[in-house]
């Protein structure tokens, strides 16, 4: 489960560690949680159905989980017969009960997270994956995502919901078969949210933060002494630009410090600011070694 | 009068839409800043600001009401308000109990509601209820009339149809089949109601339990005493939102992700007839002519620096002119499918830009 703050380059990260372990030989899946193909597009797929599991890259396929797909497909797998599969499918009425129950879109989409997961596929025909790369949703809304099993369990008490939630929820809370990572950048905000996030995460699911990726980290190209000789020529523009690049780079480099402290004492994995459009062999490549 | 107090004038609802982490809560609050301190009075509606610029602004003792922000706090920083400026923090699961405590007809009903093992379970462990709380607050506030404006900044742009459909799918909730199914009683009523309804909610109950199945059927019926004021709530809320005084502004970075996001809520926007109001790209790279080329900058500082430093400097204006490029073609494309020539491009600012220095930063950007 990948997670992070809104805007810190969740998709990109996600996809370049389902490429990292695709090219470890690992059969994986890149699974994006209510969104509309991102991680297909960052492949230059755009127009492939994002909605079923296609192959973008040797080894590592892609999915956009969609709750009414996975409603669909529920309904199919549990009933006796397809037509009557087809006919509450069909039904109004219960496409509404289904869209005006809190927390359902969630509980539908972990379904079929956990459902690509599962080594004996119920996807007729469907081969497994040796792992599942989920791109979460930000922050707070993911600690939900996983925590949807468990609430459903309770609320539902006893019945076929309660035992698959709880199901679903035993694969989510085990440290063994799920990790989540956590992507951030150098910055307060993002550095704060992801210490909430792991505080969230050991209370509402007992899980620890597998691992943090720090990414666009500006490159530490100055140092001390470089800083000092360029203060000497501040009035020139391309110094000046230099100074501030120099200045952010520091601020950085404080608030990974925090990061680290607000995380374990773990170092995070790092990754480069690159200009320009982002490189997932380039940004998989950074990774690897790092997570070795 | 700036080209964007002419997109504000007259305006008594501004949504604030986009993508998580683009500096919308910033956008939100720098707007409503530069309506207040023109002579309005102005409560902005924030979702989850950024702790030091609630701090500063004096959110952090909030309850779920707008709350002044102390006038002098902003002279201190050289802003002269000629209006006012409140604020408040959204809890979504006080506004919630408070819209079912308004449209409740009577004690029992609230009590029926607010008890059900499945509302208190539900309406509070999991997200997705923002939407729903953040549309009430703002309708609820748009009718108070100590505010002459109210600024909505709005849950990342990911749920952005749930919030523009709230209102809707709770009127086609309400007045569907699906809440009739729970209110009238089983046996001859259900065989009125046609016998593809009973063979929908026996398979209701197969797939999901007895158990879970009653809570619901509890839960609705109760929910049934309010269908009334949940049906006239979702209609007005509904005008509000394409009402001639409402518009919608959408704010993102120049990145390729929430640009798509942009462009794929505008689209949403014009489907549902909502006004568009303005586009903000937030923390764009602007290329500074000034520097010269990489070439140009290590050339002319080899001597003063030698050969490594000045590659290094260089280094640094190339990978500023890359940004400054990417970020210009962005604009570019949004501003072509936006239909919006132009846009407000605030540059990337220097430093932390989430406490209040950061906000009258993006204010006088804004207002200039």
């Amino acid at each position: 489960m990948v997670t992070g703050k809104g805007g810190v380059g969740k998709t990109t990260v996600a996809a370049a560690l389902g490429l990292v372990a695709a090219r470890a030989g690992k059969r994986t899946i890149v699974a994006e949680v209510a969104r509309r193909g991102d991680v297909a597009s960052a492949f230059d797929r755009e127009g492939a159905a994002p909605f079923s599991e296609t192959e973008i890259a040797p080894g590592l396929f892609h999915i956009s989980v969609d709750p009414q797909d996975a409603l669909d497909e529920y309904l199919r797998d549990q009933l006796p017969s397809a037509a009557i599969a087809e006919l509450l499918i069909r039904s109004r009425v219960f496409g509404m009960i289904a869209a005006a129950t809190p927390g359902m879109r969630e509980l539908l989409t972990v379904g079929k997270l956990w459902e690509l997961a599962q080594l004996d596929r119920r996807t007729p025909g469907a081969d497994s994956y040796d792992l599942v790369v989920v791109d979460a949703p930000a922050t707070g809304h993911g600690v939900a995502i996983l925590s949807a099993p468990r609430t459903f369990a309770a609320a539902a008490g006893s019945g076929p919901v309660a035992r698959q939630g709880t199901i679903i929820d035993e694969m989510l809370s085990d440290p063994a078969r799920t990790a989540v990572v956590a992507v951030a950048q150098a910055e307060e905000l993002a550095v704060t949210e992801t210490g909430q996030l792991r505080e969230a995460l050991e209370k509402t699911m007992g899980l620890p933060l597998e691992r943090v990726i720090a990414n666009a980290l500006e490159p530490d190209r100055f140092t001390a002494a470089d800083a000092r000789r360029l203060e000497a020529h501040a009035a020139h523009p391309a110094v000046a630009r230099a100074l501030s690049v120099h200045a952010r780079a520091l601020r950085q480099r404080a608030q990974l410090a925090r990061l680290r402290r607000l995380t374990g004492d773990v170092d995070p994995a790092r990754l480069s600011l690159h200009p320009g459009a982002p490189d997932l062999e380039r940004l998989a490549d950074e990774l690897a070694p790092q997570l070795a | 009068m700036s080209g964007l107090a002419e997109k504000l004038d007259g305006k008594r609802v501004v949504i604030v839409a986009g993508s998580g982490g683009v500096g919308k809560t910033t956008a939100s609050a720098a707007l409503a800043l530069g309506m207040a301190a023109a002579g309005r009075r102005v409560a902005v509606v924030t979702i989850d600001p950024a702790r030091r610029l609630a701090d500063s602004l004096g959110l952090e003792e909030l309850g779920n009401e707008p709350r002044r922000v102390d006038p002098e706090l902003l002279a201190g920083h050289g802003v002269e308000m000629r209006g006012e400026l409140w604020a408040m923090m959204l809890d979504p699961k006080a506004t919630f109990d408070d819209l079912i405590v308004k449209l409740s007809p009577d004690a029992g009903t609230r009590e029926d509601v607010l008890g059900n093992r499945i509302y208190a379970q539900l309406s509070s462990a999991i997200a997705g209820s923002q939407e729903f709380s953040a549309v009430a607050k703002l309708y609820d506030i748009s009718r108070e009339e100590r505010f002459d404006v109210v600024v909505l900044d709005t849950p990342p742009s990911r749920n952005a149809l749930d919030f523009l459909d709230a209102p809707d799918r709770l009127t086609d909730f309400f007045e569907g089949r699906a809440l009739k199914l729970f209110l009238v009683p089983t046996g001859i009523a259900a065989r009125v109601m046609g016998k593809g309804t009973s063979v929908v909610f026996a398979l209701l109950k197969r797939l999901t339990g007895v158990d879970l199945l009653d809570d619901v059927a509890q839960l609705f019926r109760a929910l049934g005493g309010l269908i009334d004021g949940f049906r006239e709530r979702a209609t007005a809320v509904k005008a509000l939102l394409a009402d001639a005084g409402t518009t919608f502004f959408i704010v993102t970075s120049p990145e390729r992700e929430p640009v798509a996001e942009a462009i794929f809520f505008h689209g949403k926007l014009r489907e549902a007839r909502m006004r568009f109001g303005g586009l903000i790209v937030n923390r764009a790279a602007i290329a500074d002519p000034a520097l010269g080329t990489p070439a140009a900058v290590r050339d002319e500082l080899r001597a003063e620096l030698g050969g490594a430093l000045a590659g290094k400097v260089a280094a640094s204006v190339a990978d500023l002119q890359l940004l400054a490029a990417r970020d210009a073609a962005s604009i570019e494309h949004l501003k072509a499918a936006l239909g919006e020539p132009e846009p407000i491009v605030v540059p990337r600012l220097d430093g932390d830009v989430q406490d209040i220095d950061g906000l009258l930063a993006l204010y006088r950007h804004l207002s200039a």
